[in-house]
């Protein structure tokens, strides 16, 4: 089992991810530089957050082009798994491996909090260790959010349950008031049809240790591991 | 050489809070016939081409590839100079 962390000019929660997966999970991780091409041996890829070429243009835009991401897609597209936290969410937005796309924060304001979100689907790769609606405690750290997709496309998450988490409130409540950035029906986090891709706003790689005052988002990570034991 | 300015704004039916800041700033300041404000983005490229047909082509191409996100954003541009 090996997982690869993807680190582009600019990503800054590489180092985060790639803790978490060696010091608190014990599991073999390496970098991948956005220039190389080769992902022979990995099983699972995180795309980190951070700000991949300085935002320019738009959110992702510039990194969906790297020399890795024709490799990425070609990965992802054997059914192997790819997690995109926050940038990583944005540039498979953009790379087009997720549907939608994200607009500035409705406060244009940059937004570091912790936050809650409620478990759409337990019944994936990677959230098999929660409980459905179990509500998690996982900070964001965003500018651009908002996640936006058409009604077309929006019924069609809906329909195979591909939205996998929603802003909430502590209760589980979800509702305007637990909409950090105006994110369409609260949508933080949402996977590819063939359940292999997750795109997610929330940082679980910071939140995966109880120093950092939550453990929620490890199970995330465990999730996946569990999945690759058994696959 | 040709030069061409490319605009780069959301969609209609998406809001814009950066336009709508803008436009409560210019409200705070007394002007109050507008109505609307929506910003977006301005690129200006310059090609190595001599044809207004390829240069209009390939501008589009870039568009519809790079420049702008077709869920989220329209774009339209205009050739500005040749030389």
């Amino acid at each position: 089992m090996k997982f690869g962390v993807v680190v582009f000019p600019g990503s800054n929660c590489d180092q985060d991810c790639h803790y978490v997966i060696e010091e608190v999970l014990k599991k073999p991780v390496k970098y991948i530089w956005h220039k190389d091409t080769k992902l022979d041996g990995f099983d699972c890829l995180i795309l980190p957050g951070g700000f991949s070429y300085g935002d320019y243009l738009r959110t992702g835009a510039i990194a969906r082009f790297s020399p890795i991401m024709k490799s990425i897609i070609d990965f992802a597209s054997k059914g192997k798994a790819v997690l995109g936290i926050c940038n990583g969410f944005q540039i498979l937005l953009e790379a087009g491996l997720l549907p939608g796309a994200m607009l500035r924060n409705k406060d244009i304001h940059f937004i570091c909090k912790y936050v809650y979100v409620n478990t759409e689907n337990n019944r994936t790769r990677f959230t098999s260790t929660y409980k459905k609606n179990q509500v998690l405690k996982i900070p964001i750290a965003h500018n651009e959010g908002n996640y936006y997709i058409d009604e077309k496309g929006f019924e069609e998450l809906e329909r195979n349950n591909q939205i996998i988490f929603r802003y909430c409130n502590r209760q589980g409540e979800i509702n305007e008031e637990s909409n950090p950035n105006g994110a369409l029906d609260n949508i933080a986090g949402i996977m590819n049809k063939e359940g292999n891709v997750l795109g997610m706003m929330p940082h679980p790689e910071r939140s995966s240790e109880p120093e950092l005052g939550s453990t929620d988002g490890r199970l995330i990570f465990e999730s996946i591991v569990n999945w690759l034991k058994e696959k | 050489m040709i030069k061409a300015e490319i605009y780069i704004t959301l969609k209609k039916t998406l809001a814009d809070p950066q336009g709508l800041a803008i436009k409560h700033a210019l409200d705070s300041l007394g002007y109050d016939t507008v109505n609307d404000v929506r910003t977006g983005k301005l690129i200006t490229v310059e090609l190595n081409l001599k044809d207004r047909k390829e240069a209009e082509k390939k501008i589009d191409d870039m568009c519809k590839k790079l420049l702008a996100n077709p869920i989220i954003e329209d774009y339209k541009f205009q050739i500005k100079g040749e030389k």
